[in-house]
Formats: structure tokens, C-alpha cells, sequence
């Protein structure tokens, strides 16, 4: 799955677009990790501006890049999350993760 | 009661098919006028369901899903997930938030989305012969403009 993505500042972008069900979150796993594992970001952020629907399966591909870049002590940060997925986030308690970017701060252009 | 209206389908649990049902849920659901966000409720709801039949029920093969849908006149909707696979051995333990069995990048929160975004889910499964989820939403929408 081709994902859009860029280094800038030791802070990796990259932008999730359309739906994340159970079936498309394979290919975004793969994509992002792919990009992450080469760069080894300080900061990971997740675009969510370009996604349309979103179930449990978006929490869990959340979830799993939080421990990719914990795991070199990295930060994860969201940024793009309509209300209705910031509603579907706060279900698992990720509102409890200092994982909020600001949406159109500067330093995390969104796509 | 009886419904208005109602629809039956079935497919192969092949992960494809998640958007499929989403998507057959909502057109179904049209005849009942909801809101955006209604039918917003509505899809990652069936969403997780039906991802539950295939990654669960039938965790080494393709089986069949069914979905019924069926519409009353007082606005609710009511949609059946089946499936024949390996059923829930401790159904209230695979309800409980966080709880998975489906490896590290599956949150656990299926059963919370429905509960969260329909206003009732009822479960029955049987180990070895399958399992039935109700998911029961109210389209409000529809109810207001009769009044």
C-alpha cells in the first residue's frame, strides 16, 4: 500500500487516507512500519485528516505504532481526527496518552 | 411487531466483505431517513461484527456470514450477524472492554463500539456451532418527524 509520508526535523508524517477497517489496517501496518523502522523518528505522526470511516481496528493500528516507537523511545502524535474518530479514540482511553497533536500547528503540517 | 421491511444476505467471511456489509447496512438503512451520524453509529457497529466472524469464527477457514436486516415502524432497525464457526466459549469474558484473543494490533474493542454506538446488542453463541449478534438502533430522526 503506497502511503504518503516525509521526514522533516527528526518528525516522521505520515498520512492514513480513505477507510481503516480490519481489512485495510494490514496494509497500513506494513506501510507505516515500514517507514518508521527506516527512520527512526522522535516524533511518529498519524494524519487522519484524509479518513473517511474508521473502526476498533484504527485503535489498534494506533496502539501498535505507540509501542513500535516507544520501543526507541519515541513519541506518537495524532493529528486530522475529525470528532467522530476523536469519539472512536477516546473508547480505548487513548484521549489518556499525551498522543494529540494540535491540528494546524505549524510544526505538524498536516496532508 | 412485524417489520416493514427486511432484507436477508449472505457472504463468504473473507475480510473484503467488511465494507460490503457496511455498505448493504447503510442502503438498507436509507428507508428509514436517518442522519449522517446516525448511520455513522451505524457502520463501524456492523463493521466490528462482522470482522469479529472472520477473524474469530472461522480463524482457519472461509465460512458463511449471514445478515438480516430488518426495519419496524417505530424507527428500529435491526440487524443479525450469524455465523456457523467456533462459537464464544465465555461470552460475557469476550465482551469485557481491552479483551482479545486476536494478537497485538486488535484492540480488544469490538463489542465496546457496538454497545457504545447502537442502544442494544445482544449476543447468543453456542461453542462449536456459532454465534448470533443483534445489534438494535433506534433511527430518531424519523421518529421526531412523525410527531
Amino acid at each position: 500500500m503506497e502511503i504518503k509520508s516525509w521526514l522533516e526535523d527528526d518528525t516522521l508524517t505520515v498520512c492514513i487516507t480513505g477507510e481503516i477497517d480490519h481489512h485495510s489496517a494490514a496494509g497500513w501496518r506494513t506501510s507505516i512500519d515500514r517507514e518508521a523502522v527506516c527512520a527512526h523518528p522522535a516524533v511518529l505522526v498519524m494524519d487522519f485528516s484524509g479518513v473517511t470511516f474508521m473502526d476498533s481496528s484504527g485503535i489498534g493500528l494506533v496502539m501498535g505504532r505507540y509501542r513500535l516507537v516507544r520501543s526507541w523511545e519515541g513519541e506518537l502524535l495524532l493529528t486530522g481526527l475529525s470528532d467522530r474518530l476523536r469519539k472512536m479514540m477516546t473508547l480505548a482511553g487513548l484521549d489518556r496518552l499525551p498522543v494529540w497533536g494540535k491540528k494546524g500547528e505549524k510544526k505538524y503540517e498536516t496532508c | 411487531m412485524k417489520p416493514v421491511n427486511e432484507m436477508r444476505v449472505q457472504f463468504p467471511s473473507r475480510s473484503i466483505n467488511e465494507r460490503l456489509a457496511r455498505s448493504v447496512v447503510s442502503s438498507f438503512a436509507a428507508g428509514l431517513d436517518p442522519t449522517l451520524d446516525e448511520l455513522a453509529d451505524l457502520r463501524p457497529a456492523v463493521s466490528e461484527a462482522v470482522t469479529n466472524c472472520i477473524v474469530h469464527a472461522y480463524p482457519d477457514c472461509i465460512g458463511k456470514i449471514g445478515l438480516q436486516m430488518r426495519m419496524y415502524a417505530n424507527g428500529r432497525l435491526s440487524v443479525k450477524i450469524s455465523d456457523w464457526g467456533v462459537g464464544i466459549p465465555d461470552v460475557q469474558q469476550a465482551m469485557t472492554p481491552l479483551y482479545t484473543t486476536g494478537g497485538e494490533d486488535r484492540a480488544g474493542l469490538g463489542f465496546s463500539v457496538m454497545e457504545s454506538f447502537c442502544d442494544k446488542v445482544r449476543v447468543r453463541s453456542k461453542a462449536g456451532s456459532g454465534t448470533v449478534v443483534t445489534l438494535d438502533k433506534y433511527i430518531r430522526s424519523r421518529v421526531t418527524e412523525e410527531v
